[in-house]
């Protein structure tokens, strides 16, 4: 097999395009409500953010961004921020998920769905790029690299 | 009025180099040439075109989005270019050569 050398090129050009990509995440996450986008679709693109220092710099320079450990503990803290939105506004005398009813004080019910949905997608989105980037580190485990 | 026309001039002097692209695209031998043709017309034309749409819609937020568009197809359509290639290049692949018979055994066989 050859071993593969890290190219100073195509390193010094995900350097610089990474932390864009990861602004358009966020943006793409938190403009979720009111025009295209949301969890999902910005969970992604931070997960592309980080698969790109993982695939320019090679995997072990990248653990010093997100270490490989984190993968699936952040996918699970993403799940209960998620279930825990739910679970709250069924407490509170709702349904699961009825963002109408959750328990915060001084937010009008139109407010309050929109804080609702924010969390919501904020989970997902957390959930989702955790899981990616764990689903990459486990397909190259025991592949050997340099 | 004017920004329409050098914009619309703009935009279809891009759409000429995309063709080109495709052209090339279809027409070169092999890996690295195809690459060479997609990699500078691409850019070019899609370049071109964006900076004719930004001289159509003004100087508006839209026009704004569309400049770090222009900014980033600059930045990393050469650099995506260059990792295909780069990676044809370390897993072995060999350029193509025109096999001249007149030259004999030539230095340039690629073999």
């Amino acid at each position: 097999m050859i071993r593969y050398k890290s190219n100073l090129i195509i390193l010094m050009v995900s350097r610089v395009v990474s932390p864009f990509i990861m602004l358009f995440a966020l943006y793409v996450i938190f403009h979720g409500h009111y025009s295209a986008g949301g969890g999902f679709q910005g969970g992604t693109i931070m997960a592309a953010s980080l698969l790109l220092m993982r695939l320019a710099a090679g995997r072990e320079i990248a653990q010093l961004q997100f270490r490989t450990i984190l993968g699936t503990p952040l996918g699970s803290i993403g799940v209960l921020i998620y279930f825990g939105t739910g679970f709250m506004a069924m407490l509170a005398g709702g349904e699961f998920l009825n963002y109408g009813f959750l328990p915060f004080a001084g937010f009008q019910a139109a407010e309050l769905r929109s804080l609702g949905i924010l969390m919501v997608e904020i989970g997902v989105g957390l959930a989702v790029m955790a899981i990616l980037v764990a689903i990459y580190d486990d397909l190259l485990e025991g592949y050997p690299h340099d | 009025m004017i920004t329409d026309i050098l914009g619309i001039a703009s935009a279809i002097a891009g759409a000429f180099f995309l063709l080109t692209g495709g052209i090339g695209l279809i027409r070169f031998p092999d890996f690295y040439s195809r690459n060479h043709a997609t990699g500078k017309s691409d850019t070019l034309g899609i370049m071109l075109v964006i900076f004719g749409l930004m001289l159509i819609e003004g100087f508006t937020l839209n026009s704004a989005k569309l400049l770090f568009a222009l900014i980033f197809v600059f930045l990393t359509n050469p650099a995506g270019t260059h990792a295909l290639v780069n990676a044809a290049l370390h897993s072995g692949l060999k350029p193509w050569f025109r096999k001249d018979k007149r030259k004999g055994e030539g230095s340039c066989t690629g073999k």
